[in-house]
């Protein structure tokens, strides 16, 4: 990997932490509303798997959705701007929050019906399947999506129609308020994936470099025509499951415990050690992307809201 | 009588019937040492332990079909489903399951559940977790559909929806849980499910409603009385069976109806209420009736102002009673 691609990477990364920690304070402030659910602590998983893709391939997930628009080319002034439900957001002020998405770059959006867009990613597959086209769908969802008969249904299809699919299990330990081992018969999630017979694999999801590796050789092989495969992020979500969420789940000697591996102090300490990046040249990308989401902010906040009219809009499409 | 919100009524109904009956139990998600997302259950859990209080994976057919077994074995399970939005994986197993139970069984297989689920938009929650989805229920024989409006009315409902040997689907207007207050009666009542109430006697013209719109409704109704506008505003609260009689009465009384929901328009609840007081209730009628709805869009959008637009809210349902009134 050349130094630029790191530089980028690093940046896109923290360009998310910073978009998220400045959407926390505008919820707060109240200019951003409904619920907001935050990515911060699992950055290397989208950031990595997203870096392995090609621009063709495309990437579907959950309401956890801020990151991955990043990650996607969203500009963070449009996913700024989403939040706050201006017209010049990614989905003009309808979706908000959960609802990012950009077709044009292949993201096919968060969704919030827990566990809803995985069939959809099925179907998507099987266009490219259909079509003969060389292409992967990267699903994302979380560990307790695995508990609803969605991932069910859509998991055994993709292994009986040989579907060229990434399923990309973000296991941040909890569904909500409620621990992995307390709603999964198997706390293993890839056994899940092991009763269907579809290849598997665990991967620690706050090390962007290992995330990113096993998505580049995985997504080859899919590629190949090898099928579905599903893979394992093991992470951490440092927020509560949304704003407001008293998390009385958890202790706070855990949150504590897995801040010490921070995916982007890891991910730092890497560059740094192995000299692919100075301190200085971090540092200044840390600069940058608070420049950027100074920038998004404002942008967002001298947007217009959306017009009366956009209301009736979109419904339907001309046939 | 002490004052209440709208949220803790419903609790203190299910506490209450907790209390009453060993075989009443919850379950749902997060709905144990969590409380539920909106707090409904809080303090359940650790007064009736986590075998009454059922935390469940993130299963909404689980939930709902678990329930359905349960009662079907005679237990009186109160489902939770978080959203009312998340209501539809389970969509089968209450319409092709619970519904049709009785009927196939002549009567031998009852099933005594009551499913809660908050509804409505007015909290910013977007396209999936702010939708009135009582219209896809309401369609369906063999389940009863009860909204309460006030606190009152939401802890009697609850009680009799728990004692109900029939399925009963009981949609809580999240956005009045902790809005709309009132006074509960102390001690032991029930509400039952089946008449609705005259809840603003006055002879210009009906206005019918539920839920976060009956609160509205009666908001509106105090507006335009300052204009001179008598508005007789009538709660529904059960939806299913519809009490034709009240329903009929009041445009007897009045010659004026206008049916006010959040649910979108186009074969919404007050399509219903419309056909009844068309058909039985012709005569009566000086204006052709009226709804006030949201519009037909897919959803409730998340931004603000468009969240508004499409709201009906006090001045809009004014509007409409001005406009119905000088007709
Ligand atoms: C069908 C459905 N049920 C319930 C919910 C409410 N809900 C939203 S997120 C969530 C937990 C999901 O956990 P997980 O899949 O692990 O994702 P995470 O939030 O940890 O990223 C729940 C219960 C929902 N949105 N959709
Ligand atoms: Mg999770």
């Amino acid at each position: 990997m050349e130094k630029r691609e790191h530089l980028d990477l690093y940046f896109q990364m923290v360009t998310i932490r910073r978009l998220e920690e400045r959407a926390a304070e505008l919820y707060q402030e109240g200019k951003i509303g409904g619920f907001l659910h935050l990515y911060i602590g699992q950055e290397a998983v989208s950031t990595g798997v997203i870096s392995a893709r090609q621009p063709e391939d495309r990437i579907i997930t959950a309401y956890r959705d801020h990151g991955v628009a990043i990650n996607c080319g969203i500009p963070a002034r449009v996913v700024m701007a989403e939040l706050m439900g201006k017209a010049t957001g990614c989905s003009k002020g309808k979706g908000g929050s959960m609802h990012m998405a950009d077709v044009t770059k292949n993201y096919f959006g968060g969704h919030a019906i827990v566990g809803s867009h995985l069939p959809l990613a099925s179907g998507l597959a099987l266009g490219d399947l259909y079509q003969h086209n060389p292409r992967v769908t990267v699903c994302m969802f979380g560990d307790g999506a695995t508990n609803i008969g969605f991932f069910h249904e859509a998991v055994n299809l993709s292994k009986v129609w040989n579907l060229p699919i990434l399923w990309l299990c973000e296991n941040n330990q909890y569904g909500m308020g409620t621990a992995v081992e307390r709603a999964s018969a198997v706390p293993e999630i890839p056994q899940k994936a092991e009763g269907y017979g579809i290849p598997n694999s665990r991967v620690d999801g706050m090390n962007i470099m290992e995330v990113r590796e096993a998505a580049l050789e995985i997504i080859k092989k899919i590629r190949e025509g090898g099928g579905p495969y599903f893979l394992e992020a093991v992470t951490y979500r440092y927020r509560g499951h949304s704003m407001g969420d008293p998390e009385r789940y958890r202790k706070p000697e855990e949150i504590h415990h897995w801040q010490e591996n921070d995916p982007i102090g890891i991910y730092r300490r890497y560059l740094v050690d192995r000299q692919l990046a100075s301190e200085e040249e971090l540092n200044q990308k840390d600069i940058d992307a608070q420049t950027e989401i100074d920038e998004a902010v404002q942008f967002a906040e001298s947007s217009p809201e959306p017009a009366p009219e956009s209301l009736y809009q979109d419904v339907f499409v001309e046939p | 009588m002490p004052e209440m919100t709208l949220i803790e009524a419903i609790r203190q109904g299910m506490d209450e019937e907790l209390e009453r009956d060993k075989d009443v139990f919850i379950i749902g998600e997060d709905v144990g040492k969590r409380g539920g997302v909106f707090r409904a259950t809080m303090g359940l859990f650790e007064k009736y332990g986590p075998q009454r209080v059922i935390d469940s994976p993130l299963a909404e057919l689980g939930i709902v079909g678990t329930g359905i077994g349960a009662a079907l074995y005679g237990m009186r399970p109160i489902c939770e489903i978080q959203f009312a939005d998340f209501i539809y994986p389970a969509f089968n197993q209450i319409v092709n399951e619970a519904a049709k139970m009785c009927y196939r069984s002549n009567g031998d297989w009852t099933v005594p559940m009551t499913i809660r689920a908050p509804y409505g938009g007015g909290i910013g929650g977007g396209l999936y977790h702010s939708q009135s989805v009582e219209a896809s229920f309401t369609h369906i024989p063999g389940l009863k559909v009860v909204v309460p409006s006030n606190p009152r009315d939401a802890k009697g409902l609850l009680k009799s929806a728990v004692r109900d040997p029939n399925p009963v689907l009981y949609f809580e207007p999240k956005k009045g849980y902790r809005l709309i207050k009132g006074e509960v009666p102390e001690g032991e009542y029930t509400v039952p499910i089946g008449p609705a109430q005259v809840s603003r006697p006055g002879k210009d013209l009906s206005v019918f409603a539920y839920g976060m719109m009956h609160y509205y409704t009666l908001q509106a109704a105090e507006k335009v009385a300052a204009e001179g506008i008598d508005a007789e505003v009538v709660d529904l609260r059960t939806l299913y069976p519809v009490d034709r009689e009240t329903i009929l009465a009041s445009v007897r009384k009045t010659g004026k109806a206008l049916i006010v929901h959040e649910d979108n328009l186009t074969g919404g609840y007050g399509a219903e209420v419309a056909a009844t007081i068309a058909e039985w209730g012709f005569q009566d009628l000086d204006a052709p009736v009226r709804r006030l709805a949201a519009p037909d869009v897919p959803g409730v959008p998340f931004s603000h102002p468009m969240q508004d637009w499409f709201m009906p809210n006090p001045d809009k349902i004014a509007a409409a009673i001005r406009d119905l009134a000088s007709f």
